[in-house]
């Protein structure tokens, strides 16, 4: 495997570098978990597609967004789930909480919220890596307008890459309160199973947010929920562009910045309490 | 140089007793205990110092290393640790430490050991040439070169625990805390463990710091023992100076044959069977050898063994004494 080069970056960023890297290549040994996922991934899209198929000739003039916008969006959204599937948490964070590993973190001159961070960010890049070429690949084949269509010009494709990188930030950022909270509570089942229903419903992740009633999706467009992946799918196929697109992507900013700055709070002060378990 | 003065730690633990009745009460109200893990702690420790930090189980060893490690905030006392308060300057602080927690592992799963050393290496910004003369050094040492190539799952226990104290030294720590380290280890890895400690103490002048419930580790690394219990500290000096308390008295085993044993004041007969004898010695009232006389003389010796107290039972009997 080629190495990266990392002896450009300076000095405070190469440990969090490095430690992207080992969290990344450990990712990538697990290849048959990949090869089952995408198989499970595609026939989900695919029953997906169907399903929606069904529903649009049932009456085609009710339909919240364009056909081929919407095959665009599930793909997109099986390629890329190992990015924002919110119910993917590190075991190992949460093992070093109830067993006393966080020690051994806490003896290393890092900020454990960048690491943690950082780890949450590898593992999921290097699932995404394996799984999503070849969803995608099968998926631009796919007869119109079932499967994925290019972006919906430059500029489309310019602000899809960076509202891709904001929503996948963001949504990092609201899983780091998971497993701050760990440190409190010690068994985060309770909390992981609440935040997960409601981050799924609310991100589009089961029903995408333009078929929600007008209202509700008016609000749930500038929540935290709306700017992780339905931001950056919905301008990805063209559904939002111009102003709207922008004001998104704002929304996504504020939204990082808040969440990464609760989380580092939140953070120190647990830390300030924090009693590693175990002898 | 450590100085911890006063160090303080209460831990809240909620209780309850058995059942489902108590189990449901307490979804309403909890019950605590306040468990003092520590009370009252206070040494010094100078530079190049090799310390056995011991005590029973539960007695407050961990908590007191995590404390200097920077890992656990004291409700009061002092600790300060080369001019830095640990919890306060934890970055500056935990550059300068190293530490091998004996029951849990710093080197990742899946990948290389090697790959584990490089990361440490950029965690702590270690320089090429420096990691290079480092890493060779303790690849020699520890005897790993045959092994930093493999996943550390696929490691036995005792290649492991080698590859953590390589680990914890890539940015040579000027004090070493070690918790546990030959938990669970062979004997060759023991040995092994145990000469490399004490020779990184000679060359490097690294601060060692212990934690063991193994007395060997304790006899042959360290020279002054700290002794802990119930979160105080009982004792605290140099090993020999605590062997010489104990050694007023000596035991002799023997086979023989024909005769009994000579009754002379200052040896007893802790056992007898008529041909195998265990007899304890008295040192302040007869010398071994006057007691060995004393024995050949009226009986046919045919093996004999001299024994003095082992630092294990010098311990337990510290223990005892200070009921812990």
């Amino acid at each position: 495997m080629k190495r990266f080069n990392l002896s450009k970056a300076p000095v405070g960023m190469k440990k969090y570098l490095s430690f992207f890297k080992i969290r990344f290549i450990a990712g990538l040994s697990y290849r048959s978990a990949a090869w089952a996922g995408v198989f499970t991934q595609f026939g989900w899209g695919f029953m997906t597609v169907l399903m929606f198929k069904a529903f649009y000739e049932s009456s085609p003039e009710s339909f919240p967004i364009l056909f081929s916008s919407l095959s665009s969006y599930i793909w997109l959204q099986q390629a890329l789930l190992a990015m924002f599937m919110f119910w993917f948490f590190d075991g190992e964070i949460f093992d070093s909480i109830t067993s006393g590993g966080i020690a051994y973190e806490l003896c290393r001159p890092c900020g454990l919220y960048a690491m943690w961070f950082v780890k949450n960010m590898a593992a999921r890049l290097s699932n995404a890596a394996l799984r999503s070429v070849p969803i995608l690949l099968v998926a631009v084949f796919l007869p119109k307008p079932y499967g994925i269509s290019p972006p919906d010009g430059i500029l489309s494709a310019v602000l899809f890459l960076i509202s891709l990188i904001l929503g996948f930030l963001v949504l990092i950022a609201m899983s780091m309160l998971i497993y701050i909270s760990a440190i409190y509570t010690l068994s985060s089942a309770g909390v992981r199973i609440l935040a997960t229903s409601a981050v799924e419903f609310l991100s589009g992740a089961i029903i995408p947010i333009p078929f929600f009633p007008d209202g509700l999706r008016a609000v749930i467009e500038l929540t935290p929920f709306a700017a992780m992946q339905s931001t950056p799918f919905l301008i990805y196929s063209g559904h939002i562009d111009g102003d709207k697109a922008v004001f998104l992507i704002g929304v996504q900013l504020v939204w990082l910045a808040a969440l990464g700055l609760f989380g580092v709070f939140a953070m120190s002060r647990a830390l300030k309490r924090v009693t590693v378990q175990g002898g | 140089m450590i100085e911890l003065n006063g160090v303080c730690k209460t831990f809240k633990v909620a209780k309850r007793n058995a059942g489902f009745r108590e189990a449901a009460k307490s979804l309403f109200k909890r019950e605590y205990t306040l468990i003092n893990a520590l009370s009252d702690v206070s040494f010094k420790i100078g530079d190049g110092e090799t310390v056995g930090y011991i005590g029973p189980n539960g007695a407050g060893k961990s908590s007191t290393i995590k404390v200097m490690c920077g890992v656990l905030v004291p409700d009061s006392g002092e600790c300060v640790i080369d001019g830095l308060v640990p919890w306060r300057k934890r970055k500056e602080h935990v550059r300068r430490i190293g530490a091998v927690f004996g029951q849990r592992s710093q080197l990742w799963w899946d990948v290389p050991v090697i790959d584990s050393l490089e990361l440490i290496r950029d965690i702590y910004s270690v320089g090429e040439a420096e990691y290079k003369r480092t890493l060779s050094e303790l690849v020699e040492l520890l005897d790993i070169k045959d092994i930093i190539k493999t996943p550390a799952r696929q490691l036995s226990l005792g290649q492991r625990m080698r590859c953590e104290i390589a680990a914890s030294l890539i940015h040579s720590p000027k004090t070493l805390f070690l918790d546990e380290p030959t938990i669970g280890l062979d004997a060759v890895s023991k040995l092994a463990v145990r000469k490399f400690i004490k020779s990184i103490n000679k060359s490097r002048g690294t601060t060692v710091i212990l934690t063991t419930h193994d007395m060997q580790d304790i006899e042959a690394i360290t020279d002054r023992i700290i002794l802990i219990g119930r979160g105080r500290i009982l004792l605290d000096g140099p090993l020999y100076e605590l062997k010489g308390k104990g050694s007023e008295g000596k035991t002799i085993v023997i086979e023989y044959s024909g005769g009994g044993l000579p009754e002379i004041e200052g040896l007893t007969a802790v056992e007898d069977s008529g041909s195998h004898a265990k007899i304890a010695v008295d040192t302040a009232l007869i010398s071994v050898s006057e007691a060995i006389a004393a024995i050949s003389s009226s009986v046919e010796i045919i093996d004999l063994s001299v024994s003095g107290q082992t630092v294990e039972e010098l311990v337990a009997s510290l223990y005892r004494e200070f009921r812990i």
